[in-house]
């Protein structure tokens, strides 16, 4: 072989680097804009919780759970998932305005997503998961646990209830029930 | 050559052939029939195991069996198949690449036995039902001790291999001075090297967390760290399957071709990027963790990115060098080469195939490590499809295409057609697509993983239904193709099966490497690089569970005692 060749073969590689650096940086250009102007980022959370003591005072005492309006209008969805049941198995929450979603696990690990919207997250014991999402269509959402966490992973299965703004009711405490 | 075998009439062999003159013959089989076996197992499980997800009625059909299967059908194929198989392949490359014996073969078959005795003590504990925690472990819940301490013999036999092939490698360039390791030998060394790192992160969540809780010593666990520990291992694992695929596209699919190696360095090149870029990105799969801060999370996504760039090589690299092979063999036009190829050999069919699952599962990739994207699909039956195209399309049918190039070699017989060799390969790639395509769609529909069953009274799980039991049929046919792959090994293994010389022989490159650069023909340098990069991708995020400790969750013995 001569060096013609080499350096022809050189050239087509080069070339060809070339366009692989240009479809890595596209990717990641549209990564950036999406993260920095429309602020998809993932559930990133570093906000602690004893899961041995989560249920003895405080946000994820039983009383708190399911969806709640602030005294700002902020309204907060609060869910224990333990093995193998959602606490609330059905929540709440009115469409087209913004919803905190916060869950916290006593035992295992667990993982919830509502199908049909890009809520997603791990719930992992010691952290509180956070959200943050409009959900635009109402109706029934399944909500299911997909995170292996035991042999009753496959029960483990809640409602979210999306109703139009102006049928979302919460009571005079500021809570929101199922039904 | 490889294609000596499916050469459909074998030359005369010799009056009296020997079964194999190869020192590793032997050694190489016993690896490579125990990843076979286990294999097989996990084709049967993982069949059963859609049919108890679809609308039909599955026998058996227990929560308890399900997850049983499925721990057995993970750690089969993601620990045994492909350990063993490297391990196994790796030997071969050794004495056949460096033409010269392997050191340690004593030392080799000790670790091929400790591995052995590692997967019987998991198998047993996963069949008695004490360890379906599934192959990614989920502490806090803890299994029976004995599956972890099965598994970490099964590591250590590996880490005797690593250090085998190192040790091989280095022997070699004492005896060759200044010259280019062999492609195939530096893939397999590259190997090597990155699976001593990628466990490093395993083995220390197994023996000082989870098996310390096993044994009732502890009886909380850091979780976060437990899932980052295994982070650390859970992409470049993926590397060290795909590697000896990797090798079979630059240093046998060119020659089975016809053809020569388009470019030795790139070969070289892509070795040492999957060494350095598939280690510091294993924060992609916690994307959806707590855990961990956007701004790391971010800096691993774009080394994830980077790891695209040694596959993106490999496809131009790969596709030159079968342009050269179809154009010597007069494929004309710009796409001419392609027709011109010859598609009835096994390597060569297999290298295509695996190309267009790639090219399905690669881009399925693209949007799992797309940051903010990943939401979308996160632990949906999308990651399952997008892992079984990589693992069970591109790596194992490589492996299939291996097997049939190399068992000539190993038996000293050849096989009397390439008819059935080529129905396999076809019908694991058929199986495949029809499994995985609607995987992908019932994930971006939201159909969550791991459980035992849906409820398909819901409306809405209803409707997945029909897409589902299409999965269930793709299923089939990969079973079907698994048990065809076994068949055609063990028709080797018959007296009756036609005698052939086996010899075998690597591609050589369009410019063989003559004296090449240091840092192209070993690895110490890109240590240093591998240190640089974990330290600034997981330094600070295993820091911080020492630096501001979170609350411990309670350790959740499945088994009692």
């Amino acid at each position: 072989m001569h060096g013609a060749t080499e350096k022809k073969i050189l050239k087509a590689e080069l070339r060809w680097a070339a366009l692989v650096a240009i479809i890595v940086f596209v990717i990641m250009g549209a990564i950036v804009f999406a993260a920095v102007s429309m602020h998809i980022n993932p559930p990133s959370n570093r906000e602690y919780i004893d899961p041995q003591t989560l249920h003895l005072s405080g946000e994820f005492t039983e009383g708190n759970l399911g969806t709640r309006t602030g005294p700002d209008g902020q309204v907060t969805t609060r869910i224990i998932t333990t093995q193998f049941a959602f606490l609330p198995q059905c929540v709440v929450v009115p469409a087209d305005t913004p919803v905190t979603l916060r869950f916290a696990s006593p035992d295992v690990i667990h993982g919830i997503l509502v199908t049909g919207t890009n809520v997603n997250t791990m719930v992992v014991p010691g952290y509180v998961s956070q959200v943050h999402t409009v959900f635009r269509r109402t109706g029934d959402l399944l909500m299911p646990c997909h995170e292996y966490c035991g042999l009753g992973h496959s029960q483990m299965l809640a409602t979210v209830r999306v109703v139009p703004p102006d049928q979302f009711r919460p009571g005079p405490d500021g809570r929101a029930l199922c039904g | 050559m490889a294609s000596v075998a499916f050469d459909p009439a074998p030359a005369p062999a010799p009056a009296r052939a020997e079964r194999s003159t190869l020192g590793v013959g032997r050694l190489t089989l016993a690896h490579l029939w125990v990843a076979i076996a286990a294999f097989a197992v996990a084709c049967v499980l993982g069949v059963w195991q859609m049919w108890a997800r679809s609308p039909l009625e599955a026998p058996a059909h227990s929560a308890a069996n399900y997850f049983r299967a499925v721990t057995f059908h993970g750690v089969s194929m993601a620990y045994v198949l492909t350990t063993f198989f490297i391990m196994g392949f790796g030997y071969f490359v050794a004495e056949t690449a460096l033409k010269r014996p392997l050191p340690a073969g004593r030392l080799a078959w000790a670790a091929f036995w400790l591995a052995l005795a590692g997967v019987l003590m998991a198998a047993l504990s996963i069949l008695s039902g004490s360890a379906s925690v599934l192959y990614t472990f989920y502490p806090p819940m803890t299994a029976t001790v004995w599956f972890y301490i099965g598994l970490v013999l099964v590591v250590i036999g590996s880490w005797i291999w690593s250090g085998i092939m190192i040790a091989a490698m280095m022997g070699w360039k004492r005896a060759h001075p200044g010259e280019a390791v062999p492609l195939a030998m530096f893939g397999t060394v590259a190997n090597a090297v990155m699976w001593l790192w990628t466990t490093l992160g395993v083995a220390t969540e197994l023996l000082f967390q989870v098996i310390p809780a096993a044994l009732g010593w502890v009886d909380t666990i850091d979780v976060g760290l437990s899932r980052t520990l295994f982070s650390w291992t859970l992409h470049a694992i993926v590397y060290f399957w795909l590697f000896p695929s990797y090798i079979a596209f630059y240093t046998l699919a060119p020659r089975a071709a016809g053809g020569r190696l388009y470019s030795d360095t790139m070969g070289r090149l892509t070795f040492i990027l999957f060494l350095l870029y598939s280690l510091p990105v294993g924060l992609h799969h916690l994307f959806m963790d707590p855990e961990h801060s956007t701004g790391f999370k971010f800096i691993q996504m774009v080394l994830t990115a980077l790891v695209s760039v040694p596959t993106l090589l490999t496809i131009f690299t790969i596709a030159a060098s079968l342009e050269i092979a179809g154009r010597m063999r007069g494929g004309t036009g710009l796409f001419g080469w392609i027709r011109a190829l010859p598609w009835d050999r096994p390597m060569v069919l297999a290298t295509g195939l695996a190309f267009v699952m790639l090219f399905f599962g690669g881009g399925g990739g693209l949007i799992n490590m797309s940051y903010g994207m990943n939401a979308m699909v996160h632990n949906t039956s999308w990651v399952t499809a997008h892992f079984h195209l990589i693992f069970g399309g591109t790596v194992v049918i490589m492996y299939f295409a291996i097997a049939y190039a190399i068992w000539p070699t190993l038996t000293g017989r050849v096989f009397a057609s390439a008819r059935p060799l080529r129905l396999q390969l076809w019908l694991w790639f058929i199986g495949m697509m029809v499994m995985t395509l609607p995987w992908h769609y019932t994930g971006l529909q939201g159909q969550w993983r791991r459980v035992a069953a849906f409820d398909y009274s819901d409306p809405m799980i209803a409707a997945w239904g029909p897409w589902v039991l299409l999965s269930l049929a793709g299923g089939v046919i990969l079973l079907v193709s698994a048990l065809l792959f076994v068949w055609n090994l063990f028709t080797l293994h018959r007296a009756r099966a036609p005698r052939g010389v086996a010899t075998f022989d690597y591609a050589a490159a369009v410019h063989p490497p003559g004296r090449i650069p240091r840092a192209l023909n070993g690895f110490a340098m890109w240590n240093v690089f591998v240190a640089i990069l974990m330290a600034a991708a997981y330094g600070y995020p295993i820091a911080q569970f020492f630096i501001d400790p979170p609350p411990q969750a309670v350790v959740h013995r499945t088994v009692a005692g």
